[in-house]
């Protein structure tokens, strides 16, 4: 297979999940204002969990369960992103 | 940015679910028309490298954490419809798998960072280039003013939504959301601009697909 330059940018998505574990875990701006505002608690749990905050459970090591949940996270978006793009595609050619 | 459940009431929710539904069924019929085989791949990786640089929080001023929302990238490149779209992807997945987001919040989220952020970032980028001339360096600084824009207004959007909410009060929310991304804003412009540069130098043909 011939390498194309989506084959890159694919790789360097990847190569962004494995710096995941170095991403400050200060809050976002959103929780930094609902800190700061009182309404924090307000917050409800999810209702279900499948890999929640971006750590894959059942592993020991924080760091490497979050680098699994970023090569996951960007390995289904590139799947999803390519076979909406490509059924859009064919239906509009229809 | 990401709204959890319990911020917003079951009307504020309700209509951003109503609204982005709308947009959604929108934007798969405009993009469609658009789509060419180049723009394939460029939307998944789009997808991918979104999802994967929001993980990379990076730390703001007072103990605050900021990250890349990437909508303004994503509709330069793409167009506001696709925009939506792929943001739309980004944000179902985060909601749904990594619980980043409430489920009941999903609507108001993808108004906020896939809709409004998108169609803030094309029209300010579209405007700025039409105004001063596409000079490369004009499309990088155009492009990094549409994205902080389109951050700051999102918040913006965000804090109406809170305050609709009843949850706080708008002269609190609008200054205190406006603010903070204000700062985070100035980190999507500079992840924008690099990325475009970088298109530019490597594969400038992408960015003609929007103006063709």
């Amino acid at each position: 297979m011939r390498f194309r330059w989506w084959h890159g940018a694919l790789i360097f998505a990847l190569v962004l999940a494995l710096l995941s574990p170095l991403a400050s875990s200060s809050p976002d701006g959103l929780e930094r204002v609902a800190e700061d505002k009182g309404f924090m608690e307000t917050a409800r749990e999810a209702v279900f969990e499948v890999i929640p905050d971006y750590v894959m459970p059942g592993i020991r090591s924080e760091a490497i369960a979050t680098i699994l949940a970023g090569i996951i996270g960007t390995l289904i978006l590139f799947s999803i992103g390519y076979g909406l793009a490509k059924l859009l595609r064919t239906k509009g050619e229809a | 940015m990401h709204i959890p459940d319990g911020f917003i009431s079951a009307p504020v929710a309700t209509v951003g679910c109503v609204v982005a539904a709308g947009c959604v069924a929108h934007a798969a019929k405009a993009t469609n028309k658009k789509m060419g085989e180049k723009q394939i791949p460029l939307m998944g990786v789009l997808a991918a490298f979104i999802f994967a640089a929001q993980m990379l929080n990076f730390p703001i001023a007072g103990g605050t954490s900021g990250h890349f929302i990437g909508a303004a990238l994503a509709a330069i490149l793409l167009g506001p419809w696709a925009g939506v779209l792929i943001m739309t992807c980004v944000l179902v997945v985060q909601c749904l798998i990594f619980q980043d987001g409430g489920l009941f919040a999903l609507g108001a989220n993808i108004f906020n960072m896939g809709i409004v952020a998108s169609f803030i970032g094309y029209y300010v980028h579209r405007g700025d280039a039409s105004l001063f001339g596409g000079h490369r360096k004009r499309i990088l600084g155009s492009g990094g003013l549409a994205a902080w824009l389109s951050v700051v207004i999102a918040s913006i959007a965000c804090a109406f939504e809170l305050a609709i909410s009843g949850i706080v009060p708008l002269g609190v929310a609008l200054p205190a959301m406006a603010g903070v991304h204000a700062l985070i804003g100035i980190g999507e412009g500079a992840i924008t601009a690099a990325v475009l540069s970088f298109i530019m130098a490597t594969r400038a043909d992408l960015l003609e697909i929007q103006k063709a």
